[in-house]
């Protein structure tokens, strides 16, 4: 049995908007184990945003227990959580969010300016690594907006790598690029996942649920349904099969 | 969280907006180098006119003939008679403190040589009168004791007098200038003063035996005042002291009485004008910090645009691991490169700025390590000041809003 990173019991997350209650997580009970590619889907409504923050650790629950690699995160306060995140979670989002007239190199260190216990050193020799992993030693000193969606994600990758953490967390990664470059994308997810990385992939799209292990469908705040898939289709498949384009 | 990489990303998020930060430090680079540069100013023309008035003597003192009440009514001073030259040859005899006194006996007239005439006065005064207002001989000689006694009709002139009574001629002495058809021998000139700093030309000027003035130009019996010269600086005080002693036992005064004289030290004056340039100085200085306050007030306003500008950056940083400490650090020190920065520019810029006033301007200045030092000080403290609100904003942020802020 694979080592358990996250658990969650019975989550209920509501929020206040006005004077009603809005519940947007009604009782989520699921965990996840090491190496697994988990894919998160629902509507818009479904909760699957408020299900990321928890996972994230950028909100806490309403009530119910979070373990994160063993560590509840119900009782942390926010600096606590915010060193947690530094260590164990690596995030990846739609819109890159890299720091603008920043070189990819700098972008990916940013993680471990945040860690005291990492050497100037060890940082570049860390984020050269990372930004290799995702094939873009040669765009290093490249600033974010001189770069392609695709590449720019790879470097939002590599940051969420550079940390060493122990879940990745993309949220509609590949939902700002075209379908080229989002296969591509997921091929380095998939390649991720080959090494053993436990990824938690949350979209809207039905059709990324093939490429993953385990696929958790949410609505209306619960789960309906949470199945392994024992027959992963390649991405790099797909990405190969698809028609260049010639122009 | 470690300082130096809060600084690198602080200096990095800087870089990324130099205009901006530019712009930001004008506001305290304008302020500082006003602060600078008008205590410079302000310090620079104090210490000249003290300077002035050391030269002109710091240690002399004036006597002149006080108000008086003759029946009920007030005289000015002018008309009064109170002082005489028995005053003047007790305090030359008795007074311990002073080294040395003369009469001054002024009467204003039209100086004639041949074609060339000068509207000027003449100072009838005792040969000390040279020490006392520092001046010195520059041909011939001063007149002497004897003359005093003979009422002499002889003189001695300043520069000006010779410009325009002798065009071209620079030795007059042994010549006769006619004063208010009064003839006087010429028996030395004086060394060029120039101007003091109240404008008046120290060259135009004529001394002449205090007896001859009295007699023979205004044919009065008393003296007009007494100029005297105290040991020194600091027993000035104590001459004061003693001539109104003097004074007032030869005026035979009772005790219930008032002085019918008064006496003026340089010292009076010295002190009056140095603190009319002092307050000068506060409201140059209050100027200039209310410039540094605004700059303050636009760092607060930069700050607080860039915040809201930044908010999913805050948040990506959030996300990743910063904790609100961090981002307050962050933007604290932000404010403090600008602020600093600022005010090393704004200290090169004032020093500068006063050293070109002292050039072009030929003003006195004096750059004041304390102004330097304390405007510093301030851009720090506007620095932190100003730069904690927004600061304090950003870290407080909600990392989930932050991230979707458009």
């Amino acid at each position: 049995m694979a080592k358990e990173i996250i658990r969650l019991e019975n989550i209920r997350r509501t929020f206040k908007v006005g004077n009603e209650e809005v519940h947007a997580l009604r009782g989520v009970t699921f965990s996840i184990e090491e190496g697994q590619f988990v894919t998160i889907m629902g509507t818009s409504g479904s909760g699957k945003s408020t299900l990321l923050n928890l996972l994230g650790c950028l909100d806490t629950p309403s009530s119910g227990e979070y373990y994160l690699d063993g560590i509840s995160v119900r009782t942390m306060g926010k600096n606590e959580r915010a060193t947690l995140r530094n260590r164990k979670i690596g995030f990846v989002f739609q819109n890159y969010n890299l720091l603008p007239k920043t070189t990819a190199l700098e972008n990916v260190m940013l993680p471990l300016l945040y860690n005291n216990k990492v050497s100037s050193k060890e940082r570049e020799h860390r984020s050269i690594e990372a930004l290799a992993h995702v094939g873009l030693s040669d765009r290093m000193y490249h600033k974010s907006n001189q770069m392609s969606g695709g590449q720019q994600q790879r470097v939002a990758i590599a940051r969420a790598l550079v940390n060493d953490p122990v879940i990745i967390l993309a949220d509609e990664a590949t939902g700002n690029l075209d379908t080229r470059t989002s296969y591509s994308i997921l091929v380095l997810f998939q390649e991720l996942y080959k090494k053993g990385r436990t990824i938690i992939f949350v979209t809207h799209n039905p059709e990324l649920a093939q490429f993953s292990s385990r696929n958790i469908v949410l609505r209306d705040g619960k789960i309906i349904a949470d199945e392994l898939n024992n027959n992963i289709k390649s991405a790099k498949e797909v990405y190969d099969n698809l028609p260049t384009e010639n122009d | 969280m470690n300082f130096i990489n809060l600084l690198k990303i602080a200096v990095k998020a800087l870089s990324n907006n130099k205009l901006r930060g530019f712009l930001t430090m004008l506001g305290i680079i304008i302020g500082v180098a006003s602060v600078i540069t008008m205590l410079a100013i302000g310090q620079g023309s104090k210490e000249s006119i003290r300077a002035q008035i050391s030269e002109m003597g710091s240690n002399m003192i004036m006597i002149m003939p006080g108000t008086h009440e003759r029946g009920g009514v007030r005289q000015s001073a002018e008309s009064m008679q109170t002082l005489k030259e028995t005053d003047y040859k007790s305090i030359l005899n008795n007074a311990n403190f002073v080294s040395a006194v003369s009469p001054i006996m002024q009467s204003s007239g039209q100086y004639i040589n041949g074609a060339n005439n000068y509207p000027s006065s003449m100072h009838g005064v005792s040969p000390e009168y040279l020490e006392i207002r520092k001046l010195k001989i520059d041909k011939g000689a001063m007149f002497t004791e004897r003359d005093i006694n003979s009422s002499a009709k002889v003189c001695v002139v300043g520069k000006t007098i010779i410009d325009n009574l002798f065009p071209g001629d620079d030795n007059p002495i042994g010549k006769v200038i006619r004063f208010n058809k009064v003839p006087f021998t010429i028996v030395g000139t004086l060394q060029s003063k120039g101007y003091n700093s109240m404008g008046q030309d120290q060259d135009d000027v004529v001394l002449a035996p205090y007896t001859t003035v009295m007699k023979r130009v205004l044919a009065i019996d008393y003296i007009q005042s007494i100029f005297a010269s105290a040991l020194s600086e600091e027993k000035t005080e104590e001459a004061i002291d003693e001539i109104t002693e003097i004074l007032r036992t030869n005026h035979k005064l009772r005790e219930s009485d008032e002085d019918n004289f008064t006496i003026r030290s340089q010292q009076e004056l010295s002190n009056m004008i140095s603190s009319t340039s002092d307050m000068m100085t506060i409201l140059l200085a209050c100027i200039a910090g209310i410039s540094l306050l605004v700059g303050g007030i636009g760092i607060m306003n930069i700050m607080y645009v860039s915040v809201t500008e930044r908010t999913r950056e805050i948040g990506l940083r959030m996300s990743i691991g910063a904790r609100g400490i961090d981002i307050l650090s962050q933007f604290l020190i932000e404010s403090v490169i600008i602020s600093i920065t600022g005010g090393i520019i704004g200290v090169l810029l004032g020093c500068g700025m006063a050293v070109i006033v002292k050039f072009i301007l030929q003003w006195p200045i004096s750059i004041q390590a304390y102004s330097v030092i304390l405007s510093f000080l301030v851009c720090t403290i506007t620095g932190i000041f100003f730069g904690w609100y927004p600061a304090k904003k950003a870290s407080n942020l909600d990392p989930i809003e932050a991230l979707r802020y458009e």
